[in-house]
């Protein structure tokens, strides 16, 4: 059972270390700013890219967000974590920026509805599951990037921001600006999509067809 | 675990995303695991949640653009040298302020060196006494203006007229020979100028100066 909530000793470690870093650059060693960050500069482009769904922005954004981070340190306070902090900068200045695009106020119409009545799930055939090694394998990467990508975006931001970037139900909502209990709802239905878009695939579809899927296992 | 609490599979499929984050009650999660004990069909949508937030949790599932990190990094590394970053020290404030003091004597330094060219002082002076209207004329890439027809004028095919006193305005010194009645101070204080003159009246006054 997933508890991404547990903190592992390796992270305790690295959580000290992080402390450290943090205080030598806000006392003005700014060369260490980088290696403070490097650990989630994927996690901040992927919030990027959860957000914006084009690399150029994304990368772009990262950056933009990750400057910011290092401006505003001197403001950073311990009792929140640094990680959940950065995203958070990150999620704002990729919000700004879609705010600014024209086309977002249509995005941004898509079914409220969707909230107010359950989803049912399609696929109820016994569940194959997709081993994580398959993920060396780029198609497949490939394939769960454009699951992700074909959800609504509130149902995206949600489930990018709670099962990728694993933060806690509370820092999801506090990141949005939305209620817990939105992103509950939220969080089930995109998990129960990605399950289904996964799951057609699996038996006769895109996973079926990839080489190693026949017990022709590469990993 | 019998716990006396049923549940059907819509409220599985309510309730199977807060199961797995743990944020269900005891009942109703022991009333849950119950059901999956005999239902294939949640038991399928159970499984396949899990696979969901285990595979896109996974490191590998968040890649960067090629070249990412060292683009970041280079970004990263001119700011911190730019030192463009909270002032949070006091010594981050000298930056600034030694940028200023210099700039500051920069300036004070330029102006007393624009003031030890004396024969540029000197024409500026000395054409105040020619008459503010008279037509002159200039020549590209020369810095003189010269009385119209006067022999010294460079290239003579690119010229144009002007009065003098818009010719002093935008930079240009008087010929010192055409306007030489103009300039009664420097033709008597300077000796003969040969036939280097011209040459002198396209861009060496300040050597002039120092001949003085």
């Amino acid at each position: 059972m997933a508890q991404p909530d547990v903190v592992l000793n390796p992270e305790e470690a690295g959580a000290t270390r992080e402390q450290e870093l943090i205080a030598r650059v806000q006392r003005g060693q700014n060369e260490l700013f980088y290696e403070l960050v490097q650990p989630y500069e994927r996690r901040v482009y992927a919030a990027a890219m959860a957000i914006l769904r084009n690399e150029a922005d994304a990368e772009d954004c990262a950056q933009e967000a990750m400057l910011k981070a290092f401006a505003n340190l001197r403001r950073f306070r311990a009792e929140s974590r640094f990680s959940t902090w950065l995203i958070q900068i990150t999620v704002n200045e990729a919000l700004m920026r879609r705010r600014r695009e024209r086309t977002v106020a249509m995005e941004g119409l898509d079914d409220r509805r969707d909230e107010e009545t359950d989803y049912v799930p399609r696929d109820f055939a016994d569940w194959r599951e997709i081993p994580s090694e398959a993920l060396e394998r780029k198609e497949v990467r490939e394939r769960l990037a454009q699951a992700l990508a074909s959800l609504d975006r509130k149902y995206r931001e949600v489930f990018v921001l709670r099962d990728v970037e694993q933060l806690n139900i509370q820092e999801t909502a506090e990141v949005l600006g939305i209620s817990v209990a939105s992103v509950k709802t939220r969080l089930l239905r995109a998990r129960l999509m990605l399950r289904d878009l996964l799951a057609g695939g699996w038996e006769q579809g895109w996973f079926s067809r990839l080489p190693f899927a026949k017990g022709n296992k590469p990993w | 675990m019998v716990t006396g609490e049923t549940v059907n599979c819509e409220r599985v499929w309510r309730e199977v995303s807060n199961y797995l984050d743990g944020d269900v009650d005891p009942t109703l999660r022991g009333a849950m695991e119950e059901h999956f004990r005999t239902c294939k069909r949640c038991t399928s949508v159970l499984e396949g949640m899990r696979n969901v937030i285990r595979l896109y949790g996974d490191e590998r599932m968040m890649e960067v653009p090629a070249g990412f990190s060292r683009r970041l990094e280079k970004k990263l590394a001119q700011t911190a040298r730019a030192g463009s970053r909270p002032w949070s020290t006091w010594s981050a404030w000298l930056v600034p302020v030694a940028a200023l003091a210099l700039f500051a004597g920069g300036l004070r330094l330029a102006n007393s060196l624009t003031v030890t060219y004396p024969l540029k002082s000197e024409h500026a002076q000395l054409a105040h006494d020619i008459p503010p209207d008279m037509l002159v004329v200039v020549s590209a890439d020369a810095k003189v203006f010269h009385a119209a027809g006067c022999s010294f004028i460079h290239n003579k095919d690119k010229t144009r007229t002007l009065t003098a006193k818009e010719a002093i305005r935008e930079g240009y010194v008087p010929c010192l020979r055409c306007m030489r009645k103009y300039l009664q101070t420097a033709s008597a204080e300077r000796p003969a100028a040969g036939s280097e003159a011209d040459a002198d009246a396209d861009g060496n006054q300040g050597l002039q100066g120092t001949g003085q």
